[in-house]
């Protein structure tokens, strides 16, 4: 077991893990952030996306222990002092919440994208968010809701 | 099973040299995989994230350009010193699965797992990249040419570690193109092409060519290149050439296409290949 500290969401804190253990099951099991989720454990599905120094990264393939010290961001902190992110405003004004599963990685791809290119095309978006797999297959209106958080954001 | 976060190749090699059940951490977007897959149980692993020297990307005197083995793979699709016939690399790298993997996976990493279905290797293989190594014995040095031997099979020994892949300078007046096929944007290549590529006076003046996803290793068939070099690429002669590579080309038949069907693309992606490569040749 290795006595680590990470950086999540602004907070320092500690925990100990094996050194098999991923980031995402460190955070989900040990520190009881459920919010990213575990599907595939693979690196295809993009359910456990969260932000790793500013970038997007599956989480599933990153090992906590080797991370240590470095600045993370997942579904949770990106909201702040209980108000939703831009981001998450738009999924729900643009309905693109169907069973929920996939949305904290498509969101947190989404804002780390948006970060890079406020004013995307759609066909861009489409490719920002190729790894991040909804099997509601509900695309379309996560794409209409990038564009709203983007004329919302620039406006 | 341990970690090891050596600062140093030497601390490295030497941790690696005292656990042969130890296997070197690049990025991990393959290693974790698979060790959550089960597939592999390694005794410790060696994570090479700390390793400094691994992610400088330099020019060397010669021309030459450098790259560290723990390039990412988002890093190399950015890197503007990929230029000319380099870029074929950069287009290979942009087309590596999704942003979050490539955020994470690495140049070395994906030049030691060898698969012959990613888009490196084949890329390496055209450019005429030079594997750097360093192990017990020492540092050699190995063209990609010759590194990969087989599925998932590198020139790799016991101990020794990818450290960086450096690019002699090409021919003036190259373009590079990196023609990817593959069903769903993000996978692995049903088949892919790279290419490199230079006319002059209408005729080509240059040529190399690999396929990925064709074989054990990636394909390269010098007798399909002279075909192609002092013509002017006409239907013909890309045909005869594609029927070479095809021939020496021995894919798997997976859920990405058949055996078959990859040979159909040959020529397809070789015609697509070089229309692209030649409109940005200069």
């Amino acid at each position: 077991m290795i006595d680590i500290t990470l950086r999540i969401n602004g907070e320092e804190r500690a925990l100990c893990v094996p050194a098999s253990r991923t980031l995402l099951d460190a955070l989900r099991n040990n520190l009881k952030l459920t919010g990213s989720k575990n599907a595939c454990n693979q690196g295809v599905c993009g359910a456990c996306t969260m932000l790793l120094d500013g970038m997007p990264v599956n989480a599933c393939l990153v090992l906590a222990a080797n991370v240590a010290g470095r600045e993370i961001v997942t579904i949770e902190g990106l909201g702040e002092g209980g108000t939703l992110s831009p981001m998450q405003q738009a999924f729900i004004d643009a309905g693109a919440i169907q069973c929920g599963f996939c949305m904290s990685g498509m969101i947190v791809s989404a804002t780390a994208f948006l970060a890079e290119n406020p004013q995307p095309s759609r066909q861009e978006i489409r490719a920002a968010l190729s790894g991040n797999l909804c099997r509601c297959s509900g695309y379309v209106r996560v794409i209409d809701a990038v564009i709203l958080a983007s004329e919302r954001m620039g406006a | 099973m341990e970690l090891h976060q050596p600062e140093t190749i030497e601390q490295a090699l030497a941790l690696l040299a005292g656990d042969p059940g130890a296997m070197p951490l690049a990025g991990g977007a393959t290693l974790v995989a698979m060790l959550n897959a089960e597939l592999i149980e390694p005794s410790a692993l060696i994570s090479l994230a700390a390793i400094k020297e691994l992610r400088t990307i330099e020019m060397l005197a010669d021309g030459a350009l450098r790259l560290g083995a723990m390039v990412s793979h988002a890093d190399l699709a950015m890197e503007a010193r990929l230029s000319g016939g380099h870029n074929v690399l950069r287009q290979a790298a942009a087309q590596i699965a999704h942003p979050s993997v490539r955020n994470i996976g690495t140049l070395g990493g994906a030049v030691a797992h060898g698969d012959p279905s990613s888009d490196l290797p084949a890329a390496l293989v055209a450019v005429d990249a030079v594997i750097e190594m360093a192990g017990p014995a020492g540092k050699r040095s190995i063209a990609a040419g010759e590194f990969f031997e087989d599925y998932l099979t590198t020139a790799l020994t016991e101990g020794e570690m990818v450290t960086a892949v450096r690019l002699p300078r090409l021919p003036e007046n190259t373009a590079g193109h990196y023609e990817k096929f593959a069903r769903v944007h993000g996978d692995y290549a049903t088949l892919s092409v790279a290419l490199i590529l230079a006319m002059k006076g209408g005729e080509c003046s240059y040529v190399r060519v690999a396929l990925g996803s064709a074989g054990a290793t990636p394909v390269r068939v010098p007798e399909a290149e002279a075909r192609l070099l002092g013509s002017a690429l006409d239907g013909g002669t890309v045909q005869d050439a594609a029927q070479l590579l095809s021939e020496a080309s021995d894919p798997i038949d997976d859920v990405r296409g058949s055996a078959e069907y990859r040979l159909m693309l040959v020529p397809r992606l070789l015609q697509r290949a070089l229309n692209a490569a030649e409109a940005c040749a200069p």
